[in-house]
């Protein structure tokens, strides 16, 4: 707190040069002259971006002309073309199987493995390792793992074993979740650490007294643990989902070679917009689609927020 | 599961099956999820011929392929790159989240609800949706393909601010205010004083920072184009299209890339869980 | 101190002058980088400026991904170059976007390009004004591995369709698994394989991909898209010769060693002259039943930017002129490997003899340039169409009646 009259009574020290301003101003000026340069970055880098983003998503600009304003054209064109409506279902494949699917794991792995004592940070570490990678390359292995015979991994194991090949990311139905599993696999580590850091938060007390209650292990997870999990689980199912939504480098890096997948089954929206501004140059285009991310994120986010406070 | 056994503080002459059975399944769960990474180094460690060869252990390990890459490839400088705008973003935020952090925790003046919530609601932006204009503001004022193109957007974030004034509020008014009498001015007292009481916290946030610009891809994409200014990522992903099927070649580009977040790992594997600990709970 | 610094401004100020009246204009010439483009072009100037000494011509290189946007990035800071090189394919969205000028019409005459070049540059021609002159074009051809040919006890390449599918099916190779060992055509559309369907079988067939100045799509006008697309499918569906997707890209395969024929660009010699397990050779894409043979070809012209005027332009006219000439031409097959874009420098009895040039050459005079407004998302359009074919058993004319609407779409949407 700032006692903003200590100043005017207790010139503590003689030495003031600049005509004597009062603590509240002083303090002003300090925090202004902190906040300064990170506000500028924030209305520039931030805010003016976000206003530009809007506008552009209005007009048919291309890089080569200049922008006009074509009202809400671009909206328009957008949901009358069957491949946003694809990519856009794709996202929400990722979102809809792999968030819960992540958490499921993730929870599963926490729960165990904050009860592990013997070689615990190795065991944690195990889990951990593939969060610090990154994701380009990780996005090759896996895709080395897919391939088709004779060159892939797993179908070389299958074929070994003598079974038929399985295709993975040449095949309409199996290339999305074959990439799903790379994303969940890569966040993981995470999502545990955090489950283990929210199970560490909830004192020993509650659980000594369901024990004197007699409460069993099951009913201690249902009626204690998962409860107060709740804040972490919220957090994780936010910043999961957000990154599903989000989903561009594994796609990006396993499909090289026809971008978004066999028929365009594993293109997110994210790729969409990519390929729409940065190959097409239709930047106006890009732009609505970026919208229609930004709303997609604000909604989801928003709305798991209310679902999860609201059964509190 | 018995619940005796659970508890640390006991010494374990008594070995429960079940949690021998737990722990394999754990060990075996964990081993899987490395198995991509054991496979990626040792096929980097293969020749052309062996690639198809199942085994881990690679039958006649060379290094081949890393002299190869390093010589052809451009990983050194792409590592320099990656070291380059990972550091400074990361220095960059270390200043400035805390600073504004610590601004919003300890002072009271108008419009500081405003500028939280103003921060605060950039959580809410996507950067797909700010690439656009930023391309576009890059190639204006001729930031594409530079340092500063790739480090710009990230010179400081609303988490790390988020992050740090959660931090900032723990710090007593006390001993700033002791500070104060002693006639430290408020920049001073930041740098001094504020700021060594949330090293937990700094050090949280430079590990997310980091690692976040070392992996960071989408945007590193879009404004370098010369390779010589292609961060880690974006250089393997060009290495490995133009290497086509050389798999081998490809692990090896791939292994470099994660070679050294893996270093920093298990020097600081602690420290590191416990930073994302911190951070994940109070962000 | 200070003095020594007058001192040096004047010297450098003294050396400005006496070299800028030395050579009297600058010109910018911009090419993305390609280590054998930019050493033919290094060459070029060198001998240019030579013969111009009161021109000088600075290279500016970017790389591939980032060469478009960079001309226009310059072009709205008015920064452009002087000459720059761009994809044929480019050329609708650079004259709508101002980027470049029409060429004189005194130098570079109609009539006379028409005579001298192959027909396919007719492609930079726009309401009878030509906007950039080729120095070098690229064609496809049929890649094969002698080696394999000789296992499989073949004579030599397949002439015709019916040889194509005959000999693949001779030369495909499966394992115990039912897996292929060895392809025997690879079947990439991502790769060449969009670009042999649109130009080559569709016509093969008795179609026209294409109107005249390619705004309309007409694959699917008759039965000939169909066919195209049944023949192409076929391939893999009916005779097993080879599978999409094998070894990832069908051009990695043939490297490997895995593939007897891999159709593919002459700008792929370079990386397949590597090859050192076994020998290859080129041949001619093969003609069908009644011997109609087709190509696709495509280049890099060079065209001047709408920034140069008055003293520049001269210039940049002048530097357009010797590199589209046959002695550039002829630098540039040496260095590059490219084929000369007219067709006195091309048809000499040497180049049309050699067995790797030749068969690209000899296909120069039958090409086809698809006039592409976005070339990813129109190649896009035909590897969804097999894809459909190939992964859900569309039927074909299905198939490409919906390629056709997307591929429309995506010109429609280009030209307003």
């Amino acid at each position: 707190m700032v006692h903003p009259t200590s100043s005017d009574t207790v010139p503590t020290h003689p030495v003031q040069p600049a005509p004597r301003l009062s603590m509240r101003a002083r303090s002003a000026l300090w925090v202004w002259s902190f906040l300064a340069i990170p506000v500028l970055f924030y209305c520039v880098i931030r805010f003016y971006p976000t206003f530009n983003a809007f506008w552009l998503s209005l007009t048919d600009w291309d890089l080569m002309s200049e922008a006009e304003f074509i009202g809400f054209e671009n909206y328009r064109r957008m949901f009358a073309d069957p491949n946003f409506w694809q990519t856009f279902r794709n996202t929400f494949e990722y979102l809809i199987y792999g968030t819960p699917i992540s958490l499921l794991i993730a929870f599963i792995i926490a729960y165990y493995l904050d009860k592990v004592r013997f070689a615990h940070n190795f065991l944690r570490a195990l889990y951990f390792l593939p969060y610090i990678t990154t994701a380009a390359a990780m996005a090759w292995v896996w895709r080395w793992f897919y391939q088709p015979p004779p060159t892939g991994l797993i179908n070389g194991a299958l074929g070994e074993l003598g079974f038929g090949q399985i295709e993975f990311l040449g095949s309409t139905t199996n290339a999305l979740p074959s990439i799903m599993v790379t994303a969940i696999w890569a966040g993981l580590g995470f999502q545990i650490i955090i489950f283990m850091a929210g199970l560490r938060a909830i004192p020993d007390t509650y659980y000594e007294a369901a024990r004197i209650d007699g409460l069993g292990d099951w009913a201690i997870l249902r009626k204690i643990t998962l409860p107060l999990l709740k804040p972490t689980t919220v957090f994780l199912v936010v910043f999961i989902s957000i990154a599903f939504l989000r989903i561009f480098d594994q796609v990006y890096n396993m499909t090289t070679n026809d971008p978004g997948g066999p028929l365009g089954t594993t293109k997110p929206l994210v790729l969409m917009i990519y390929e729409t501004a940065f190959s097409s140059y239709d930047m106006g285009y890009a732009a609505a689609q970026t919208v229609v991310l930004f709303t997609i994120l604000l909604v989801v986010s928003l709305l798991q927020l209310w679902i999860l406070r609201d059964r509190a | 599961m018995t619940s005796a056994t659970e508890t640390p503080g006991l010494a374990m002459p008594r070995i429960n099956p079940k949690a021998i059975v737990r722990w394999t399944i754990l060990f075996i769960g964990g081993v899987l999820m490395v198995t991509p990474l054991l496979y990626m180094f040792s096929t980097s460690l293969k020749t052309p011929g062996q690639i198809y060869d199942l085994r881990l252990i690679p039958a006649e390990p060379t290094i081949a392929n890393y002299l190869e890459v390093l010589r052809e490839g451009d990983f050194m400088r792409w590592f320099i790159n990656s070291s380059i705008v990972a550091v400074v973003v990361t220095l960059s935020n270390l200043f400035f989240d805390s600073l504004v952090g610590y601004t919003l925790a300890k002072f009271q003046f108008r419009g500081r609800r405003f500028i939280f919530i103003a921060i605060l609601s950039t959580l809410m932006i996507p950067t797909e949706m700010l690439v656009i204009p930023w391309y576009l503001m890059s190639a204006q004022f001729g930031w594409l393909d530079t340092y500063w193109g790739i480090m710009f957007p990230g010179m400081t974030t609303a988490f790390g601010t988020f992050l740090m004034k959660q931090f900032f509020e723990t710090v007593p008014d006390d001993f700033l205010e002791a500070a104060r009498i002693d006639g430290m001015n408020e920049f001073t007292i930041w740098w001094k004083i504020a700021m060594p009481l949330v090293t937990p916290a700094l050090s949280a946030l430079a590990i997310f920072t980091f690692l976040g610009n070392w992996t960071a891809f989408f945007w590193p994409l879009i404004v370098t184009t010369s390779k010589e200014l292609y961060t880690l990522p974006i250089g393997l992903t060009s290495f490995a299209v133009e290497q086509a099927i050389r798999w081998e070649m490809i692990m090896t580009g791939a292994a470099l890339a994660t070679i050294p977040t893996l270093v920093i790992f298990l020097v600081l594997q602690r420290f590191i869980v416990r930073g994302v600990m911190l951070a994940g709970l109070k962000g | 101190m200070q003095k020594h610094f007058l001192m040096a401004g004047i010297s450098a100020a003294a050396c400005i002058s006496a070299a800028s009246s030395a050579s009297a204009v600058e010109i910018e010439y911009w090419q993305y980088i390609y280590e054998t483009r930019v050493e033919a072009m290094d060459q070029l100037i060198e001998n240019f400026e030579e013969a111009n000494p009161d021109i000088t011509v600075n290279q500016v290189t970017f790389p591939y991904a980032d060469y478009q946007t960079r001309i226009v990035a310059a072009n709205m800071a008015r920064k452009g170059p002087d000459v720059m090189q761009l994809f044929y394919g480019w050329a609708d969205k650079f004259i709508a976007g101002n980027l470049i000028q029409p060429l004189p019409e005194d130098t570079f005459p109609a009539a006379q390009i028409e005579e001298e070049f192959f027909p396919i540059v007719s492609a930079m021609k726009r309401d009878g004004q030509y906007y950039g002159l080729p120095t070098a074009v690229r064609s496809l051809a049929l890649f094969y591995n002698k080696d394999l040919f000789e296992e499989a006890g073949i004579d030599g390449p397949p002439e015709t369709l019916d040889e194509l599918v005959e000999y693949g099916k001779q030369l495909a190779v499966r394992n115990d698994a039912g897996n292929f060992e060895t392809v025997g055509l690879t079947l990439d559309m991502a790769g060449q394989d969009h670009q042999w369907w649109r130009e080559v079988l569709v016509r093969q067939m008795g179609g026209v991909p294409y109107n005249e100045d390619y705004t309309q799509v007409t694959y699917d006008d008759d039965a000939a898209g169909a066919e195209a697309l049944e023949f192409y499918t076929n391939l893999q569906k009916k005779h097993g010769i080879g599978a999409p997707g094998f070894m990832d890209e069908g051009q990695a395969a043939f490297r490997a060693g895995r593939a007897a024929m891999t159709i593919d660009g002459t700008f792929r010699l370079g990386s397949f002259n590597d090859i050192e397990d076994f020998e290859w050779g080129v041949a001619e894409l093969p003609a069908n039943d009644e011997g109609v043979q087709s190509n696709y070809a495509s280049y890099f012209a060079n065209a001047i930017g709408s920034s140069a005027e008055g003293e520049e332009l001269e210039a940049a006219v002048k530097f357009l002129e010797y590199i589209s000439s046959d002695e550039a031409m002829q630098v540039w097959l040496e260095v590059v490997g490219e084929l000369p874009a007219r067709r006195e420098a091309a048809m000499t009895n040497a180049n049309m003899n050699d067995p790797i040039y030749g068969p690209f050459l000899a296909a120069l005079p039958y090409a086809h340039t698809t006039l592409f407004v976005d070339e990813a998302a129109q190649r896009q359009t035909a590897i969804d169409m097999a894809n459909r074919v190939f992964l859900q058993d569309q039927p074909v004319a299905d198939s490409v009646a919906e390629a056709a609407e997307q591929e429309q779409a995506i010109i429609g949407a280009a030209r307003d």
